[in-house]
């Protein structure tokens, strides 16, 4: 039954591949994508099983959690897929920002990859076994590359180039770093299911462990946007069509998150929990400062909450680092900047569709020419630079919250710092946005598909800010558990 | 017994050298479908070459008469140094690799001033390209041998070439690979064998140690080509002593298959000359320092 | 087996001295072929005194078949398409690149001293080079320019990090060596399709020129 949460997507995209008619890919898209939503909350639904040491495929608290994000966050970008695909359609295109014309990939194999990126993005939250991980990881990275260089012209290509090399080379270091942990369990543990290394790790060599994290923390911090490793992901994430960029920052992000949660279960159960604490803290710290850094002079819409998901990356691996009560808020954090970042980024693709230019500095009056989503992509500022009402500013005051009853000050002060400055940064670029008054032809209409979806996420953002459930807050705790609070 | 193993090698160092170039030119004539020289034309050369006068440019001084007579005195020590395989040589003592280095460098050196001494244009070319190419050789040429000394903790040569394989093939087979593929490029380059330089080529602008002698006559050039084959002949020493694992007990047997692998180095030079075209000359500095890199990984693997 | 296993570690720091070296991206693939089959025969070669178990034979083979034969025919499929030769201007020379790697193989044996006494017994010298490998990989992507040879320089760290596997005597399942195989597979075809597409619209490869997008 699990296994159906792969075999739904994974089967789906195959057939798409082939020859069919236009109509009934769309309808097997959104087909695979209920079907898959439907599966996954039937098996969240049901309490967890206990951890299994010998499975390779199991559903443990944090698999879970990233699971469903993922589930939900493709079930809104497969609905916003429908009219944006019919849109389209195999034809040539006029470039907006350089004016030269393009054709777009054909729409058997975009679709297919869709699907194949959701059954492998699955199969990294369902893998217990860390080479099986690894190899869904490798899978997800290598199946998105189609995806991002959906518009068949230079920039896209470039964009393309650097994700698949730098992304690839990055997941290499990481295998190495696998094999160092299986070095270091020799003798003391047999296979590499994660509980069976987590119930041996006090007894695994200490140097080997250390030099396995530092090499899983460089391989996937590269795939997860964290500084310094994240040069491919403001390329991709703007590059790509919207409600790619929707699904690669909400969830692929996610699922290199969960690798390297993997490996910090394993450090924390050997008694290393500081060392590899200290490194994700650092690197989560720089994320952030870089991501600020960067966004103070920003022009183009879609780079911008590319660097916001660097920095927030950066706020999810702080959180894990410092384990605790920061480890939930990281959790929640998760899910609520998913959800976030996948409302922008289709908000984006509208404003795109209907501006047909990326620079900040040219669009203008979105609230007037259209109103639902220049009201959501002004929700959306406030949510994504945490402010209350919405489910970000809950995450980020737990996450800060724990660093301070932890006693890391420094932590804590630097981290309000980035956070006041990409505020601001974001201020001054996003709502002028929404006011003034707009160039002339613009297109006004706002078809329910393009704005259902990024309403959807928009309403459970706002909903996760002023009330959490009392389950949800357990299976957080659950998932943060698992790391181990050091 | 061993005494007399090291006399027999120098004497037929000195009688047989010549015979070295002949093979090489037999064997590229062979390749070429021609019939090619007779084996012993170096000899009849250097008779012919003996019995003639020569004539020296106005421009020359005394550094041009004396640099023959340096190369073959500078050659004669080398080769009392140079043990063959097994055998031991003549004259052998800790460091003698050093002495052997800096007397083929002597040899160079004055080579290279007598060329220099002429004045010409085409000497002094050829002159800069030689003394570029064995700045990079010469390195190399040490690192290799000093790799063998570290694994057999020797440091004359004969001291080591005795005892490379007598703790059998294995403890010693990729650092006697790395420095015997590092010891061919360097006897490739040193003398003037393609790819480095083609001997028989006729343009002076491609030449390189052919275009430096190219003002001596008579005696002088006797001295010269008589030294370039000795010179020869050490390199094929060195080389067959890291290239041939075999260590009978008893040293004529040893010399006389250390003679055997002589010659087979020199029918070895004869088919990459023959099967390889000379490499542009920006090229042969790569070339080299592929061979010193050779050189320091089997170092490396020494130190290990 | 130890003079085997000596040997075949030569071989592999020449490949990866050789790959520095050379200009001709033709020789680079054959290469990363003989690599691979280097790396089948380490496999074998180390465990030759124990029993070789069923499973290690086949993925050995299946290394050999993949990365030694059907990942040099796609890259010359795709050097092919994109119509180069050789590799003209990269960042580091190419007399740099051999002495620079001569200095990283003698970093790595300093660096492996260490960890050595943790391994296998007859492959306590591959960990350098295997370390040696990855770091001429990575070498070769930062200073080549052309995309195919930034393809071969990930396939050179991808065989670095299988040598580093074997030598730390890494029993992973037969289903997570061939998941790892079918990776690489489908990763170099995957990048095989890229170039083509960048050199369609670009009409040359030059990633150094791909620079368009920057803040």
């Amino acid at each position: 039954m699990l296994l159906a949460v792969v075999l739904i997507p994974a089967v789906a995209g195959l057939a798409v591949m082939a020859p069919f008619v236009k109509r009934l890919r769309l309808a097997v898209l959104l087909l695979a994508a209920v079907g898959h939503a439907s599966a996954v909350a039937w098996i969240c639904s049901r309490p967890l099983a206990d951890n299994n040491a010998d499975a390779w495929i199991a559903l443990d608290a944090p698999g879970r959690l990233f699971l469903a994000i993922t589930s939900i966050l493709f079930l809104a970008a497969a609905t916003y897929a429908i009219g944006y695909l019919r849109n389209e359609e195999n034809r040539t295109t006029k470039d907006a920002e350089e004016g030269f014309l393009f054709r777009n990939e054909p729409m058997n194999i975009f679709i297919g990859c869709l699907l194949l990126f959701l059954a492998t993005m699955s199969l990294v939250c369902i893998s217990q076994h860390l080479g099986l991980l690894w190899v869904a990881v490798e899978a997800t990275t290598l199946v998105s590359a189609p995806l991002i260089s959906f518009h068949r012209h230079h920039r896209s290509l470039e964009a393309t180039w650097k994700y698949l090399l730098i992304c690839s080379v990055g997941i290499a270091l990481a295998l190495l770093g696998i094999f160092f942990i299986a070095a270091a369990g020799q003798g003391v543990v047999h296979g590499m299911n994660i509980h069976a290394l987590t119930k041996a790790a006090g007894k695994m060599d200490p140097v080997w462990l250390k030099a396995a994290f530092i090499l899983l923390i460089v391989g996937y911090g590269t795939k997860m946007g964290l500084a310094p490793m994240h040069n491919w992901l403001p390329d991709a994430h703007s590059e790509s069509p919207s409600l790619v960029s929707a699904l690669l920052s909400g969830a692929l992000l996610n699922c290199a998150f969960l690798g390297l949660l993997r490996g910090q279960m394993v450090m924390s159960a050997a008694g290393l929990g500081e060392f590899s604490g200290g490194l994700l803290v650092l690197l989560g710290l720089l994320s952030m400062i870089v991501a600020a850094v960067f966004m103070i002079r920003q022009s183009d819409y879609k780079r911008l909450l590319a660097y916001s998901s660097v920095e927030h990356m950066g706020i999810l691996a702080i959180g894990a680092g410092l384990g605790g009560l920061a480890a939930t808020g990281a959790m929640l954090h998760a899910v609520n900047h998913s959800f976030t970042k996948g409302m922008l980024f289709l908000v984006a693709g509208n404003l795109l569709a209907a501006h047909r230019t990326k620079n900040i500095h040219e669009v203008r009056g979105v609230l007037t020419t259209l109103p639902i989503t220049g009201c959501l992509w002004v929700g959306g500022f406030l949510a994504i630079t945490g402010a209350p009402p919405f489910g970000m500013f809950i995450s980020e005051l737990t996450i800060l919250k724990g660093a301070l009853q932890g006693g890391h000050i420094v932590v804590g002060v630097v981290y309000l710092a980035a956070l006041a400055v990409i505020f601001i940064s974001m201020a001054r670029l996003m709502p002028p946005m929404a006011f003034g008054i707009p160039a002339a032809q613009i297109k006004t209409k706002e078809p329910l598909w393009a704005v259902a979806p990024p309403l959807a996420l928009g309403l459970v953002v706002l909903t996760m800010g002023l009330y959490v459930p009392e389950s949800l807050w357990n299976a957080l705790r659950a998932a943060a558990g698992a790391i181990g609070a050091n | 017994m061993i005494i007399l193993a090291s006399i027999i090698h120098v004497v037929l160092a000195l009688s047989l050298s010549p015979l070295l170039i002949g093979v090489i030119n037999r064997v590229k004539a062979k390749f070429a479908g021609r019939r090619g020289r007779p084996l012993l034309q170096l000899y009849y050369d250097l008779w012919k070459l003996l019995h003639k006068g020569a004539v020296y440019s106005t421009t020359t001084t005394w550094v041009f008469r004396t640099g023959p007579l340096v190369g073959i005195s500078a050659v004669l020590v080398a080769i009392s140094l140079v043990p063959l395989g097994r055998v031991p040589a003549l004259a052998a003592f800790d460091g003698d690799i050093i002495l052997l280095a800096y007397v083929l460098g002597l040899m160079r050196f004055m080579t290279v001033l007598a060329a220099l001494d002429t004045g010409s244009a085409f000497e002094g070319m050829g002159a800069g390209r030689e003394v570029q190419f064995s700045l990079l050789a010469e390195p190399a040429l040490l690192l290799g041998v000093g790799a063998l000394s570290i694994s057999t903790g020797d440091w004359s040569l004969s001291g080591i070439y005795g005892s490379l394989f007598s703790d059998g093939l294995a403890a010693v087979a990729p650092t006697a690979v790395m420095v015997a593929a590092s010891l061919l490029i360097i006897l490739l380059a040193e003398n003037s064998r393609i790819p480095v330089d083609d001997p028989n080529t006729h343009l002076e602008l491609t030449m390189i140690h052919e275009v430096m002698v190219l003002d001596h006559g008579g005696v002088d050039l006797a001295f010269i080509q008589y030294a370039a084959a000795l010179k020869l002949w050490v390199f094929c020493a060195l080389f067959v002593g890291v290239a041939l694992p075999l260590q009978m007990h008893w040293p004529l047997v040893d010399l006389a298959f250390g003679m055997a692998g002589v010659f087979i180095v020199a029918m070895v030079i004869g088919v990459i000359e023959s099967t390889m075209a000379r490499l542009r000359l920006l090229r042969v500095p790569q070339m080299l320092v592929v061979s010193a890199v050779l050189a320091m990984i089997a170092v490396l693997w020494a130190l290990r | 087996m130890s003079i085997l296993t000596d040997l075949l570690m030569m071989l592999l720091v020449l490949t990866n001295l050789r790959m520095l070296a050379s200009s001709r991206v033709a020789v680079c693939i054959q290469n990363v072929a003989i690599q691979a089959v280097v790396l089948g025969a380490i496999t074998f070669s180390l465990s030759a005194h124990a029993a070789i178990a069923a499973g290690v034979i086949v993925v050995a083979i299946s290394t050999v078949a993949v990365k030694g034969l059907v990942l040099p025919w796609l890259l010359r499929r795709a050097m092919k398409g994109a119509g180069i030769g050789r590799e003209i201007e990269p960042f580091v020379g190419y007399a740099s690149s051999v002495l620079i790697g001569a200095v990283l193989l003698g970093l790595c044996f300093v660096i492996a001293r260490p960890l050595r006494d943790t391994s296998h017994a007859g492959a306590s010298m591959l960990i350098p080079v295997a370390m040696f490998t990855i770091l001429t990989g990575l070498f070769i992507i930062i200073s080549r320019r052309k995309a195919l040879t930034q393809v071969l320089g990930y396939l050179t760290m991808e065989n670095g990090v299988c040598v580093f596997g074997v030598s730390l005597a890494v029993e992973e399942p037969l289903l997570v060596e061939m998941g790892i195989l079918l990776d690489v597979l489908v990763g170099v075809f995957v990048m095989g399709i890229v170039i083509h597409q960048i050199n369609r619209e670009f009409d040359h490869i030059d990633t150094d020129r791909l620079s368009v997008l920057k803040d």
